[in-house]
């Protein structure tokens, strides 16, 4: 079990602020995300592409911003599941939340920040019967701990980016890589095509191409999978795992179950005051969230955070008088 | 009386159904726009940027004639998709012209 004083579902850009603003107001936080890396759909969607309106920066690539962002909440060293769905959302008698993670964590929080933008970013399954009873068995959509597929048989499908990218990254980890692509060449980014192509000429990756995996087998874990050719021929592969990287769109995901006010797939927040939910002592920040005049920027996530944070302090400390105070005045005090 | 600055779009739907939708040349409009503006449910979440493929269509008839042929960056998409057909577009990368007139499209993508 985790505890802390905030708990924050999505480490988009306006999470990640709120770690901050939180930090200054002397409170403790808990990030979880679905992806392995903070960041949300600037990293996961638009890492090399320049924005021009974050105050201060003519321009800058949505990548380095999250870089400076973790540089700015490091002094408030928050603590993080990654990689990990937030899944349940109980109350203890206590009156403090108890979030659950698909990683099976346990967090305790007086007060859950809901930053969770689009949604999870869920991965593309392929239509392959059976695919789900091998997940976490043998079929995982993520590469989260490299080190799981050390010495193992692997295969691999996809032709993009991710695919071409994890396909070097573990052919030098895995004891065989087979990547299956249902095309007949490679469109990513030029160096990775390269790259693999080196890697299969060297008997390091074997590349399946205008194929596709179309079975999974195993008893209980997976141990093969059948690759089918563009004319049905099929080869059958014993292996590992099965890591199909088909790339990630956004649900909305489990909080739809938890109680809150929405309209449409976004939370109705009270702008007026605080940005708090129906629930008292829950916030929704950033695209999330809605309210007339809603503008969905990553500026406007920003200031939202700022005044979660003062409710939320003022929620923590009921008895004292709330003294606003510049970070000219202090700078930065960590914990 | 034609008017010269609409074409005509047909959407395969269920059940071999075809809708056409009357869309203008003189908008600037890309066929993600024509067919989020008539309703249809795709996500687009990346605005149009070709960076997140949620508005994957196959073009059924007209792929040839659709005007200017997918970029590097289009197929480098459409490339990372596990349901790509030889006549893949990103819908939002197809912009309306008159090249485009009665080309029937399906919808694949996110919804
Ligand atoms: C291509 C593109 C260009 C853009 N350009 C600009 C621009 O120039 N300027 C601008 O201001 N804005 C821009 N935006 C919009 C901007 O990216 C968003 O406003 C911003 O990302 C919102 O941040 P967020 O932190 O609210 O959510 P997100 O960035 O969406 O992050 C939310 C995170 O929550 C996680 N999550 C959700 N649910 C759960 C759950 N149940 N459990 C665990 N994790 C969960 C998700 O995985 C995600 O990582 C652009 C967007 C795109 C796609
Ligand atoms: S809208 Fe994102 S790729 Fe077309």
């Amino acid at each position: 079990m985790i505890t802390t004083d905030i708990c924050i579902v999505g480490a988009g850009p306006v999470g990640l602020f709120a770690v901050f603003e939180a930090g200054l107001l002397g409170m403790r936080c808990h990030l979880i995300d679905v992806l392995t890396q903070p960041g949300g759909q600037l990293a996961e969607i638009y890492p090399k592409k320049p924005i021009y309106d974050i105050p201060g920066y003519p321009v800058v690539l949505a990548g380095e911003l999250i870089q400076r962002q973790l540089e700015q909440i490091a002094p408030f060293k928050p603590t993080w599941s990654l990689g990990e769905k937030a899944t349940d959302l109980q109350k203890n008698p206590s009156g403090d939340f108890l979030i659950t993670t698909s990683g099976g964590n346990q967090i305790q929080a007086k007060i859950l920040v809901i930053a969770s933008g689009l949604g999870v970013f869920e991965p593309r399954k392929p239509p392959i019967s059976s695919l789900d009873d091998f997940e976490n068995k043998g079929v995982d959509y993520f590469v989260k701990n490299p080190d799981a597929y050390k010495g193992k048989k692997l295969v691999l499908a996809g032709g993009g980016d991710s695919a071409l990218d994890w396909t070097i990254f573990l052919a030098d980890i895995a004891a065989e890589l087979t990547l299956v692509h249902r095309s007949s060449r490679f469109r990513a980014a030029p160096d990775s095509v390269e790259k693999v192509m080196a890697l299969s000429q060297s008997g390091k990756v074997r590349l399946m191409l205008d194929a596709n995996v179309t079975e999974v087998h195993g008893n209980g874990r997976l141990n093969k999978v059948v690759v089918s050719n563009k004319d049905g021929w099929p080869t059958h592969l014993d292996t590992d795992y099965f890591i199909p990287l088909f790339g990630l769109r956004p649900e909305l995901g489990p909080l739809a179950q938890w109680g809150l006010n929405m309209d449409g797939e976004a939370i109705k927040v009270d702008n007026t005051l605080d940005y708090q939910t129906n629930i008292p002592g829950v916030y929704a920040i950033g695209d999330i969230n809605t309210y007339p005049g809603k503008l969905k920027l990553i500026l406007c996530g920003y200031h939202e955070a700022a005044l979660m944070a003062q409710s939320a302090w003022k929620r923590l400390h009921p008895n004292s008088m709330f003294n606003m105070k510049y970070t000219t005045v202090n700078g930065i005090n960590g914990f | 009386m034609i008017d010269k600055d609409l074409v005509q779009i047909k959407v395969a739907g269920p059940n071999a159904t075809v809708v056409t939708l009357p869309a203008p040349t003189n908008m600037s409009l890309s066929l993600m726009e024509l067919l989020k503006g008539n309703g249809y449910p795709i996500q687009a979440t990346c605005g149009g940027m070709a960076l997140c493929a949620t508005c994957h269509v196959c073009v059924l008839e007209g792929y040839e004639q659709v005007g200017e042929p997918a970029s590097d960056a289009e197929w480098a998409m459409l490339d990372s998709l596990f349901n790509t057909t030889d006549t893949s577009r990103l819908a939002c990368q197809v912009r309306i012209g008159h090249a485009c007139d009665n080309m029937l499209v399906k919808i694949l993508g996110d919804t």
